[in-house]
Formats: C-alpha cells, sequence, structure tokens
C-alpha cells in the first residue's frame, strides 16, 4: 500500500482511497469543498513520487511542474510526500462593495479584488471563509463593463455561505478568494457562429457575463438565452435581459419556468423540452450550460445528440459542496 | 513502413472520430443502455482510449485491463450481439469519416481480438 507522508507523519492509504481520504481519515484537517477536481480547493504539492495523471488533470503547467495536485482526484500508485500550497500563491483578498437582492431567493453580491485581478466572464471563483469553509461562485461581471466583480447567489436553507453572505456580510468586509477556475467563457474568434445558452437558477450568473462578453466582442451570430426557474419568482435580471434582447438583434431571451401562472411573454415547462422545441437541430452550435447538475447533465448529452460538437459544449455545473 | 494509427491520421483522426462514432453509439437502440449513466466528459476520455486502442495506437490496456473494465457490464448483460454492434457502429463511423475499407477491416481486426476479454468469456 502507499504511504502518504504529511507534516512528519506517515499513514498508509488504503486501496482505492484518495490522498485527501486517507488524510481525512487520519483526522488531518484540509480544505476541500466539490470533491469532484472541479473546484481546486484541496489543491497540495507533492515532493516526489509518481503523480497520477488524474491528479494534475486542468491545473496550469507552472502549477504542474511544482508537483502541485489536487488531493481528492489522487489515488495514489507510488508513496507521497505532500505538503500544504504556501496559501498566498492561491488566494487573494476583496472588499465587499455592495449586496443586493436580485429576488426573493438571489442576492447579487459585488467586490473589488485588492489586486489587479484578470479572468474571463463565465469563470468561477471559490469564496474562502475561516480557513476551511469553501464554496464556488461564477463571475457574471464583464471586466469592460465595470471594475468589480459581480456574483449571483442563491440563498440555501441553512447555508453556510449563502446565509453569511445573506444574513451578516456587510459592505466594507473582505473575504479571501481563489481563482479564476474553470474553462466555461467565450473565446473570440468564431463571430458568426450560433450560440446557445441554457441556466437553470444561479446559472444564469455565469452566461450573464458570458452574453455580455460575447455582444461585447462584436459577436454576429444568433445568441439565445433561455434561462429556467421552477417558479416564475425564481428568475431575476428579467427586465434587464429583455432591454438587452431589445438593443441587439442577434440576442433572443428566453425566461422560463417550470410551474404554470399567468404571466405574459414567460415560457412554462420542462427547460429541455422548451429548449429543443426551439432548436431541434444544433449541428454547428456551440452550447454553454450551467447550473444544478440534475438538468445540465441531460442537457449536455441532448445538445450532443442534436448536433453540437463534443469540444463545442462547456458546462459548468454547480455540484453542491459536500 | 508506417503503423495503422499513423495511417489513419494518429490522435488527431482520433479527436475527429470521438463525436461521430460516440453520437452513432448514444442513438443506437441495441447498445446504448449501456452508456446511460455514465458521465459524458468521463467518457469522452474513455472513448478516446477505445479509439486509439482499435486504432492500434500507443495504449497502456492489457487483456486484463478489458476483461475487468467491462465485468460489470458483462454482469448487466452485454454479449455478442452488442459486442457485433459496436463493431458495426465503429465501421459506420469511420465510412462516414471516409477512412479507406482496408484501413477499416484492420481496424475490426483489432477490436475483435478484444472480444473473449471484452466479453469475459
Ligand atoms: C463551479 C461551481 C460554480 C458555482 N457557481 C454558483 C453561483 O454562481 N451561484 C450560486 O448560487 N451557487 C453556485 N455554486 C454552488 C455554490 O458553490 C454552493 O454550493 C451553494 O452556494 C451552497 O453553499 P452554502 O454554503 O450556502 O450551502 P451549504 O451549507 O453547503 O448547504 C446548505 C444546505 O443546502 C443544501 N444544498 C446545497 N446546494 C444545493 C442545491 N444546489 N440544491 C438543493 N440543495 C442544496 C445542502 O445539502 C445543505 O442541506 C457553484 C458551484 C460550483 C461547483
Ligand atoms: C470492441 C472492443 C472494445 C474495446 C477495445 C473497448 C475498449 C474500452 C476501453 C479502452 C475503455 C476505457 C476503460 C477505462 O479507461 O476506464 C472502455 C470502457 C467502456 N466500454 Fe468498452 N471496449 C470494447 C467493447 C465494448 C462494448 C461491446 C461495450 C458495450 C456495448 C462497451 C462499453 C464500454 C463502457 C460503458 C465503458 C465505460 C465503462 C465505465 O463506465 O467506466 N465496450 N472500453
Amino acid at each position: 500500500m502507499p504511504e502518504v507522508t504529511f507534516e512528519g507523519n506517515t499513514y498508509v492509504c488504503s486501496e482505492e482511497e484518495t490522498v485527501l481520504e486517507c488524510l481525512h481519515r487520519h483526522d488531518v484537517s484540509i480544505a476541500s469543498s466539490c470533491l469532484n477536481g472541479i473546484c481546486q480547493s484541496c489543491i497540495m504539492q507533492s515532493g516526489d513520487g509518481h503523480l497520477p495523471e488524474k491528479a494534475q488533470s486542468g491545473l496550469k503547467d507552472s502549477w504542474r511542474s511544482l508537483g502541485y495536485f489536487l488531493a481528492c482526484q489522487c489515488r495514489p500508485t507510488d508513496s507521497l510526500q505532500v505538503a500544504r500550497v504556501d496559501s498566498a500563491e492561491t488566494k487573494f483578498r476583496a472588499t465587499l462593495t455592495r449586496i443586493e437582492p436580485l429576488s426573493s431567493t438571489v442576492i447579487g453580491v459585488w467586490m473589488r479584488p485588492e489586486l489587479r485581478f484578470d479572468y474571463r466572464p463565465g469563470q468561477f471563483v471559490n469564496f474562502v471563509r475561516e480557513g476551511n469553509l469553501i464554496r464556488s461562485y461564477s463571475i457574471a461581471s464583464v471586466p469592460a463593463l465595470q471594475d468589480e466583480l459581480e456574483f449571483h447567489v442563491a440563498l440555501m436553507p441553512e447555508g453556510k455561505m449563502s446565509g453569511w453572505l445573506h444574513d451578516n456580510a456587510r459592505a466594507g468586509d473582505s473575504l479571501d478568494l481563489q481563482g479564476p477556475l474553470g474553462s466555461c467563457f467565450y473565446v473570440p474568434g468564431k463571430s458568426e457562429q450560433a450560440l446557445l445558452l441554457v441556466g437553470t437558477g444561479t446559472g444564469l450568473a455565469p452566461l450573464y457575463g458570458i452574453v455580455r462578453d460575447a455582444l461585447e466582442a462584436g459577436h454576429t451570430g444568433p445568441i439565445h438565452l433561455l434561462h429556467g426557474a421552477l417558479e416564475v419568482r425564481g428568475l431575476y435580471l428579467v427586465d434587464v435581459l429583455r432591454q438587452l434582447a431589445l438593443e441587439h438583434d442577434n440576442f433572443t431571451y428566453t425566461p422560463c419556468a417550470l410551474r404554470t401562472a399567468e404571466e405574459q411573454a414567460i415560457e412554462y415547462g420542462d427547460i429541455s423540452e422548451l429548449t429543443f422545441n426551439h432548436h431541434p437541430q444544433l449541428k454547428g452550435w456551440r452550447a454553454y450550460l450551467c447550473g444544478h447538475p440534475d438538468t445540465i447533465k441531460p442537457l449536455q448529452k441532448k445538445c450532443f445528440l442534436a448536433g453540437v460538437s463534443m469540444s463545442d459544449i462547456l458546462v459548468d455545473v454547480f455540484l453542491p459542496a459536500q | 513502413m508506417s503503423s495503422l494509427f499513423e495511417e489513419i491520421g494518429g490522435s488527431a483522426a482520433v479527436d475527429a472520430t470521438v463525436d461521430v462514432f460516440y453520437r452513432i453509439v448514444l442513438a443506437d437502440d441495441r447498445i446504448s443502455r449501456f452508456f446511460e449513466n455514465t458521465d459524458m466528459d468521463q467518457q469522452a476520455a474513455k472513448q478516446k482510449a477505445f479509439l486509439t486502442f482499435a486504432f492500434g495506437g500507443p495504449n497502456n490496456y492489457s487483456g486484463k485491463d478489458m476483461r475487468e473494465g467491462h465485468a460489470h457490464l458483462v454482469a448487466d448483460g452485454l454479449n455478442e450481439s452488442h459486442f457485433n454492434a459496436v463493431a458495426e457502429d465503429l465501421t459506420q463511423a469511420l465510412q462516414e469519416m471516409g477512412v479507406a475499407q482496408n484501413l477499416i477491416d484492420q481496424v475490426i481486426t483489432i477490436a475483435a481480438s478484444t472480444k473473449n476479454d471484452v466479453l469475459g468469456l
């Protein structure tokens, strides 16, 4: 069995166990969140030993060469010496500037990073509070349009991060961030390609960034955004998006709600069915799908079957923290 | 003499074929159920591994890996008819890609050589 040596102690990794599971089993506290290799919050460094390919998947080259790896994705084959990554490398501070409701269940959170921060709208960052509470949030802002970072946070019952942001956080407070992460963003170069964007709940956040980024970049192909919520009151930014659609001929916005209620110009039904009613054929399109995994994962497969090339489907699944 | 893998077009051909092949497989009612619960992102990587193998490209798979990798599918009813369906789908994909028939025949020969391991016979 491979051994994991950390801060002077050596632990035996049992079969099929990840480095993170092994350390947690021995009551070693290591920050983690999604446990799926997405949020990168469990990043560690290995001094020696062979790292499985999967343990470094998605990390930037400079980090890979430093032996950085994701503890939740690392099932070691060799014994490893591992260390925490100096947090100054991966974290930076930002100051909250504004917190406002966007609907009865979603708040907008704006902040200003202390240092210059380069990102692409649609990427995400991790909010880090009190060391080990880590949650990922997608960036809704567009650098060319605003200085502040903008996020849309859905209020969860008993939510540790969303509840704190809603109840306790105030403008002027500061927070540690990690990122930017993820590859769900607009790539200039194919300005005539048709774009489909489908989001559920706060899955609108990255899409709101991506749509405005594409329009700002002069995208000329059709852009269709469908936003789904369970109920009409779960929709937000409806007026802003309707206005944007009036200003841009190539941009269409379709708000959708699963449950019926009388409201003009809102489509009712399953977001996936509505999407394919509009677009039974998607050959040559690029698709951005963001939100809850239960909706997004099947949608991903359907988009592929409707003709979107695998490399043209970009997804951001909002996996709940474990 | 160049290898089959090079003649087909190497990893670029794998990347180009994976879309076409996987779309045919998912739409094939005879076998699609085996792929129902797999994650698209992981599955794309596995399809690439499959194609690289079938094209005679560099891979680390042993017969034992093939056996273990498909054992849960055999337990779920995977049999020869499904195996043949995959071979047909692969042929169709390569034809759609315009690959020469003599190369397709070689690919199918490699795939067929794994039959006993894949089906756990
Ligand atoms: C890449 C990525 C991007 C994300 N982007 C965003 C974003 O832009 N906006 C946003 O609001 N969220 C986003 N999330 C989700 C976010 O990271 C948190 O999981 C979420 O805000 C809940 O955290 P919390 O601390 O408030 O709740 P927790 O304390 O983690 O959970 C409180 C309770 O709510 C339940 N719960 C948590 N999530 C869900 C859910 N989705 N559905 C039903 N029940 C749930 C938990 O099981 C628990 O019982 C993203 C996640 C990922 C992985
Ligand atoms: C024709 C010969 C075949 C070859 C060479 C082959 C090869 C492979 C390879 C290399 C993998 C990836 C393993 C990994 O890295 O995890 C794989 C996975 C898989 N194969 Fe095959 N395969 C064959 C036949 C089949 C057939 C007939 C089916 C079912 C109809 C099938 C279904 C699957 C599935 C579902 C997986 C993913 C398993 C998982 O969920 O992890 N394969 N195969």
